[in-house]
């Protein structure tokens, strides 16, 4: 109960400084900012507002981590060194290359 | 021209990396198998005219990635289809709507479970192949996004918006991994 009274209090807080201080973005458009983010585009300007908000916002705050943490995830499984190219080449595969090159 | 026995050398040097790459590409093994062939023809008919602008791999690289995109077209795949049930929610004013995270798993963690990477397969098979395919040439295959955009013949602000949604939606398919609520 008092959790759930915390959490709401945190949320208004949030949201009464979103919709009155100047330099906060909100969670929306900050969405549309991760990927620049991520990938050092943004201007020093953005790029402080950006972080300004993850400090005070524990949803997007974890949000980011959970989705970096997916990117090296799916990095690290789908990466071309965990599907090794096998010694022995598919013989039936050859033959049916060299064999449709003939018509 | 090719001779036969140029031809074989060719294919037996790099048939083996290829069918990985289409395999990564398609998830399918037989669907891969018959990119494969279709590139290595495509191959050499272009043979003749390859000017060595690029290596022979990463010119085989790209003949390997538009016949596996071609199989996908063929099948009607690469259509763009709705993510919206996996995209993030917002309250009405805005405010992200994100359940507490008490726990995120490591890459190490889910790496080292061969049922917790089996789970993490379900889930990018559960993507579809539209925002699939981006992460995946964007991500793991190293292409850029104007080449991105060149290969999948649309803009490069649609494959900014497909990628970051494939991103966001794998990281909400992978959350009850991510969350440790399902165990190795």
């Amino acid at each position: 109960m008092r959790n759930v009274r915390k959490m709401g209090l945190r949320r208004r807080l949030k949201r009464f400084m979103m919709n009155r201080m100047h330099n906060m973005i909100t969670c929306r458009e900050l969405e549309d900012f991760i990927q620049r983010y991520l990938a050092g585009e943004l201007a020093d300007k953005q790029r402080s507002k950006f972080e300004w908000h993850l400090r005070l916002c524990r949803e997007c705050r974890e949000y980011l981590a959970a989705y970096k943490r997916t990117q090296e995830i799916t990095g690290a499984l789908l990466a071309p060194a965990t599907s090794p190219v096998p010694d022995n080449v598919p013989e039936d595969l050859v033959k049916a290359v060299l064999e449709a090159r003939k018509h | 021209m090719v001779t036969d026995a140029q031809a074989e050398q060719l294919v037996r040097e790099n048939i083996g990396w290829m069918l990985r790459l289409a395999e990564r590409l398609l998830r399918d093994p037989e669907l891969a198998k018959d990119a494969t062939q279709e590139a290595f023809i495509n191959a050499f008919v272009g043979l003749d005219t390859f000017e060595g602008r690029s290596s022979l791999k990463t010119w085989l690289h790209r003949i390997t990635i538009n016949a596996s995109l071609g199989k996908l077209r063929q099948l009607k795949r690469l259509s763009e289809q709705s993510i919206d049930e996996y995209l993030p929610e917002f309250d009405l004013s805005d405010c992200r709507l994100e359940l507490p995270w008490t726990h995120l798993a490591s890459t190490q963690e889910i790496m080292e479970s061969e049922s917790l990477r089996a789970r993490v397969n379900v889930g990018i098979d559960a993507l579809p192949d539209s925002y699939r395919i981006v992460l995946q040439l964007r991500d793991i295959e190293g292409y850029d996004t104007r080449e991105v955009a060149e290969l999948l013949d649309i803009s490069e602000a649609n494959v900014k918006v497909r990628l970051h949604r494939a991103r966001s939606a794998l990281k909400k398919l992978l959350e009850p991994i991510l969350r440790g609520e399902i165990n190795s």
